[in-house]
């Protein structure tokens, strides 16, 4: 065996003991995240919105107001770049699934809230291709932006326009600046994310902390005795969109 | 080989310099563009793509179109095709290499970009899309540059290149299929979830691909002693004729299926680009404009003595390549984004430092193609006399 022949030998026995195997076992999942202790935590995180309590202060924002405040979500002006978390619009652009001339008469000037359903197939996780968005093992949709490089496909892909993009710098636009939150930076996108901060501090989400008529429900689906689940199995509601598939886990109590 | 692009007479270098200000000046938007955002563009939260991306998926189609020279050569030994093969691919160069730029300039956060690589996700139809794109530019790379190499040294292309050839041809299907899959399996995207997407991405880059490469052929036998043989051109003629009227045909199934079925959601994206939704019409006389020009272009190439002759065929040519590039372009976008998922309308309008930077990148692509063209057409020359 001449030298060139055992150095291949050799680089080729290093690479199938160490590196195939190595690629093989790659860890491919997230690492199992451990809550710390005293923290809410779910099989499947959902909302229910009564909308009747809601509709009780018709000119009530604070479940908005909180959101937007803690997470300092810019108040741009600019209707076509704004950003927002949790907002309200009337039921033919909310449902515009579910077209029906009387039923717009009936819920004329009724606010309903909009914010990400945090879908159990969602498919802005499907489209990411970056995994900057993905989703939890407690259902929720999750963002990290320092990954996002800012293609949109997420945007096109969400057919509940839940998410919004930083157009330009939010910085400037932010005017009571909340330390204990990050700011994000210009082009990453951004939505709701189900107070993931505060559940992990034990906390309920900040929307549903503020809302004085208590017209939002926080729960976990997928336990049968959570108040959410209590509320949805005798009360009628209806989803976003819900013929798409994606599975929205936000409720409208009608 | 590459001497060849470094001679030329005063109007290559005059066009050359010409092309180079406008990247200069596409840059300069750029750089503005990375300070402030995409702000600088007209997209928005409801239309969160505009014309980067339109541009993009146009200019995938003329990429795959270099397979039109590409397949009858190799695989039915169409010989008159054989010394055009190499302009196809070399187009299909210059189109992917601005379908690249594209994608560079419509992200957020450009320097991220090699996240895509650091954190493969095959369930993405973008990780396939840069898997294929890059794909497709070294396959052309490879197969153009050994081909030409093999006729510059008097010796037919090395035997080592055939399986990247043969490789290339369904390779060139495989990218405008998977940049189809972008929008087509988006739910609530009514306009774009059709199963006829990718057939009608490849029927419209078909016709518009080669009606460029035809152009472009033409012009090279104008500067040059270079000649393309009339056969070549005819076929090519044919070739464009069969895929327009293909476009057309899809076209024509997608107005059934909507109107027929009368389903709201599926008319809505087609009666705001045609007639206007809602006192919004922002769309509709550049998609008629586009229309009209493929149709019209599409009765002259089936009146033969009209695609016979030259200069009627060059006009349909640029007939079909504008009213393609139009309905593909920013109809497709436009059509896709509207209405909103709240059944509203926000309307667009590309801003000028963003069709600058399109410009610029355009500009790009032209210049490459001019190049590499150009170095064809002297090897070429220099075999002849």
């Amino acid at each position: 065996m001449d030298r060139r022949k055992f150095l291949k030998l050799a680089g080729l026995s290093v690479t199938l003991a160490g590196g195939v195997p190595g690629f093989l076992n790659r860890e491919v999942k997230a690492r199992a995240y451990t809550p710390p202790p005293g923290a809410l935590t779910a099989r499947r995180w959902g909302m229910a919105i009564d909308v009747k309590k809601c509709w009780e202060e018709p000119n009530c924002n604070e479940c908005i107001k909180a959101c937007h405040h803690l997470h300092n979500v810019p108040d741009i002006p600019d209707k076509k770049r704004e950003v927002k978390w949790i907002w309200k619009d009337e039921f033919e652009h909310v449902f515009p699934d579910k077209p029906n001339e009387f039923n717009n008469i009936i819920f004329t000037h009724k606010p309903f809230l909009l914010l990400c359903n945090h879908c159990e197939h969602p498919p802005c996780v499907r489209v990411c291709p970056t995994q900057a968005t993905f989703k939890r093992e407690d259902g929720i949709v999750m963002m990290d932006y320092h990954r996002c490089i800012g293609c949109r496909f997420c945007m096109a892909a969400c057919p509940f326009g839940a998410r919004s993009f930083n157009w330009v710098d939010p910085r400037p636009y932010i005017k009571d600046p909340n330390p204990k939150f990050p700011t994000r930076m210009k082009g990453v996108v951004e939505k709701c994310l189900f107070c993931y901060e505060r559940l992990e501090k034990g906390k309920m989400p900040a929307c549903v902390e503020a809302c004085k008529k208590k017209a939002l429900i926080f729960g976990d689906l997928e336990d049968e005795h959570s108040e959410i689940v209590q509320v949805l199995k005798s009360r009628f509601s209806i989803r976003r969109k819900s013929e798409l598939g994606t599975g929205p886990s936000v409720f409208y109590l009608l | 080989m590459f001497e060849k692009a470094l001679v030329g007479s005063r109007k290559y270098w005059l066009w050359l310099a010409f092309l180079a200000l406008l990247i200069f000046i596409g840059f300069l938007a750029f750089l503005a563009q990375l300070q402030y955002g995409l702000g600088i563009t007209g997209m928005n939260r409801d239309v969160s793509w505009g014309f980067y991306v339109a541009q993009f998926t146009f200019l995938v189609g003329v990429a795959a179109s270099g397979v039109m020279v590409v397949l009858p050569y190799y695989l039915h030994n169409h010989k008159v095709f054989g010394p055009v093969t190499v302009f196809g691919e070399f187009l299909a160069i210059a189109a992917v290499i601005m379908c690249l730029l594209f994608i560079i300039v419509d992200i957020g956060q450009t320097h991220r970009l090699f996240n895509v690589l650091l954190h493969p996700t095959p369930h993405s139809m973008l990780f396939y899309d840069m898997i294929v794109l890059n794909g497709y530019l070294a396959l052309n790379v490879i197969c153009g540059w050994a081909a030409l190499h093999g006729e510059y040294k008097g010796t037919k292309y090395p035997k080592w290149v055939v399986p990247f050839i043969y490789l290339s041809i369904p390779w060139a299907f495989s990218i405008h299929t998977v940049t189809a899959f972008l929008y087509a399996g988006l739910p609530g995207r009514h306009f774009w979830l059709t199963a006829i997407m990718a057939p009608r991405f490849l029927a419209s880059a078909f016709c518009s691909g080669p009606a460029l490469l035809l152009i472009a052929l033409l012009i090279a036998q104008k500067v040059s002693r270079f000649r393309v043989e009339p056969k070549a051109i005819d076929t090519l003629s044919k070739i464009i004729t069969y895929a327009l009227l293909t476009n057309i045909f899809f076209f024509g199934c997608e107005l059934f299926t909507a109107f027929y079925s009368n389903i709201p959601g599926h008319k809505a994206s087609l009666i705001y680009l045609f007639k206007g939704l809602e006192g919004h019409q922002e769309w509709v006389i550049f998609m008629w404009t586009a229309w009209l020009l493929m149709l019209g272009a599409a009765l002259m190439l089936v009146i033969p003595p009209l695609r016979k002759n030259i200069n009627t065929l060059v006009l349909a040519c640029v007939m079909l390549f504008i009213g393609a590039w139009i309905d593909k372009g920013i109809g497709l976008l436009m059509g896709g984004f509207t209405p909103t998922p709240f059944e509203t309308i926000t309307p667009y309008r590309p801003t000028v430092p963003e069709l600058l930077i399109s410009l610029g990148i355009w500009a790009a692509g032209f210049f490459i193609m001019t190049v590499l063209f150009k170095i064809a057409v002297s090897v070429k020359e220099a075999r002849a006399a």
